[in-house]
């Protein structure tokens, strides 16, 4: 696999700023003016309780939400309201809490999926599917064979994904979302339901993508032995509102986070 | 003892003693088949895409066919006509997208199931004000579709093949080979499959919903037209020709919802099952059998294979 195209933004520099954003569904407040940033090449981890904001959080990064406050900068350029094409063809990948798959598909036909945006041929040639489209079709089938490879999911790439037992469903999805080449990958809870040698499988390929193709990574995820071991910098969501922000050593030793999970005594 | 001899010998020995004639029935029962399969594949099309059962695509079969005869009545030649009905297919297509779908997205199906009812009712109001109601007829020998019949001697006897018949079997050979490769292997028909299955995860992966949505009801149009075509030269173009879409449900529902393949060989059973039955059992029930024999051929089907012969198969992890 090769690695994906670097944008032109340094390792270590800004590469997505969230500054005061803030959203709301009517009375409910899922975001109080949140701020931070993700640095290129990072891998950024967003914990907090349950309702947090944590998923919403991402959803207003990759546009399916969009904040009534705030300002978002991605790769440089500021955007009040970014739907999710753009952000998919600007340089984000996602993968979903409750694995979000095309069921019917087959693994393979869902990471070809993940590359609807590198392909160009229009219309006419993809309905002779002779000549160029097949060529093209040919050159990204290689890619994608070589993210099956580095995921291990040879096995099943022609099974309906339906089928497929919970955790080789998640592998299957960021296979997709790795399909895209993105700048930026946001991981929704990549581990959640899986046993301990799964969620050893998931940590090496996480840690695989971030140093081998320098991918940034944002990902959201309650078992804190994962996130502590895989993530440069923490941010701690609690309704809402940021409570703490920093290295892993850091966040762990912040009193507001330990009464946040613990509770306090009263 | 005589109705079963009726039932189960006599119809087979009819068959063996006039085997010319068996053939001619095979051969109306395929051409009929081929063209149920067509307006089929109109709502595989958009089944397959979106989920929806489209209950306007026996309208907009009606509606291309008159666009195109009416377009040539106002002087227009046929070829030039039919490009300019294409182009009409597209706007419609563009302006079911913009005006219906859009602003439904993530509606639950049965939303998006009547708002298709609307159209169709629309569609009627609109064809009948520009085009009028009275039946029309198709301008096949304009648009060069063959004449007059091929007559084949067998058995002592002879076979005719009329010869729009072969033309229109040929004709929708290749729609179905061309557009179960592009829904199969290439990058659109991907999309499209993707769009079916779930919305957000083709959002996130950088499909575009608006241009799917046109891409399948334009392809949609396109099929209407053929079929449009086809049907109308057979009889005449007029508003009856809707019905036909009926004719498709049990089509579909043999076939699977979901499988163009399916929608041709689904076609075939039920046309050459109908022709059959009607003309070797159909004078035992006092004839009229056509008109649900295709809905019990389905019905059987069914008992044995809930999701049609080629629908995607049923998978729900508990």
């Amino acid at each position: 696999m090769r690695p994906p195209a670097q944008a032109d933004i340094a390792a270590g520099e800004v590469l997505l700023a969230i500054e005061n954003v803030s959203l709301s569904f009517g009375g409910v407040k899922a975001i109080r003016d949140v701020s931070f940033d993700i640095k290129k090449g990072e891998i950024r981890a967003i914990i907090g309780p349950n309702g947090a904001g944590k998923t919403s959080m991402l959803n207003v990064i990759n546009g399916f939400y969009t904040p009534q406050q705030g300002r978002i900068t991605f790769k440089g350029k500021t955007r009040a309201k970014m739907r999710p094409y753009d952000a998919a063809s600007g340089g984000i990948a996602r993968t979903f809490q409750n694995v979000a798959l095309f069921r019917g598909m087959t693994a393979l036909d869902n990471i070809m999926a993940g590359r609807t945006l590198k392909m160009h041929r229009g219309l006419f040639w993809q309905l002779i599917r002779f000549g160029p489209a097949l060529q093209e079709e040919v050159e990204h089938r290689r890619r994608v064979e070589d993210i099956i490879d580095f995921l291990h999911i040879e096995h099943i790439r022609k099974t309906p994904v339906g089928r497929l037992p919970y955790g080789l469903q998640k592998r299957v999805e960021l296979g997709r979302a790795l399909a895209m080449e993105p700048d930026l990958l946001l991981l929704d809870e990549p581990m959640a339901g899986m046993n301990l040698e799964e969620k050893e499988d998931m940590s090496r390929f996480i840690l695989d993508v971030n140093q081998y193709f320098g991918t940034t990574i944002a990902l959201i995820e309650h078992d804190m032995g994962v996130v502590m071991d895989l993530s440069d910098r923490v941010i701690v969501l609690d309704y809402g509102q940021k409570i703490a922000d920093g290295t892993p050593d850091q966040v762990k030793a912040n009193k507001a986070v330990i009464s946040a999970y613990l509770g306090v005594a009263h | 003892m005589e109705i079963l001899y009726k039932i189960f010998v006599d119809p087979f020995v009819q068959m063996a003693g006039a085997p010319d004639l068996l053939i001619q029935t095979l051969w109306e029962g395929l051409v009929s088949g081929v063209l149920y399969a067509l307006i089929a594949l109109g709502f595989v099309l958009i089944f397959k895409a979106s989920g929806v059962f489209n209950f306007a695509q026996g309208i907009m079969v009606v509606f291309a066919a008159l666009t195109l005869v009416g377009l040539h009545a106002k002087g227009i030649p046929a070829f030039v006509a039919l490009a300019l009905t294409i182009v009409v297919m597209l706007v419609l297509a563009i302006a079911v997208e913009r005006l219906m779908l859009r602003p439904l997205v993530n509606q639950p199906d049965i939303i998006l199931f009547m708002a298709t009812f609307g159209l169709t009712y629309f569609l009627i109001g609109l064809g009948e004000l520009i085009f009028g109601g009275e039946p029309k007829v198709m301008i096949a020998s304009e648009l060069g579709l063959p004449k007059g019949a091929v007559e084949w001697k067998v058995f002592g006897g002879f076979v005719s093949f009329q010869k729009i018949d072969i033309a229109a079997a040929v004709i929708a050979s290749i729609m179905v080979a061309t557009l179960a490769v592009f829904f199969q292997k290439t990058r659109i028909g991907r999309a499209l499959r993707a769009v079916a299955d779930s919305h957000k995860a083709a959002l996130s992966v950088g499909i575009s919903l608006e241009q799917i949505w046109v891409i399948v009801w334009f392809a949609a149009g396109i099929v209407a037209l053929a079929t449009g075509i086809m049907w109308g030269a057979r009889s005449d173009v007029s508003f009856a020709l809707q019905t036909l879409a009926l004719k498709a449900l049990p089509v579909l529902i043999l076939g699977g919802f979901t499988s163009i393949p399916g929608a041709i060989v689904g076609g075939v059973i039920i046309g050459v099952g109908e022709k059959l039955g009607e003309f070797y059992w159909g004078p035992l029930l006092g004839s009229g059998i056509e008109s649900w024999l295709a809905y019990v051929i389905a019905l059987v089907f069914l008992l044995f294979r809930p999701q049609g012969l080629f629908g995607e198969r049923i998978i729900e992890r508990i």
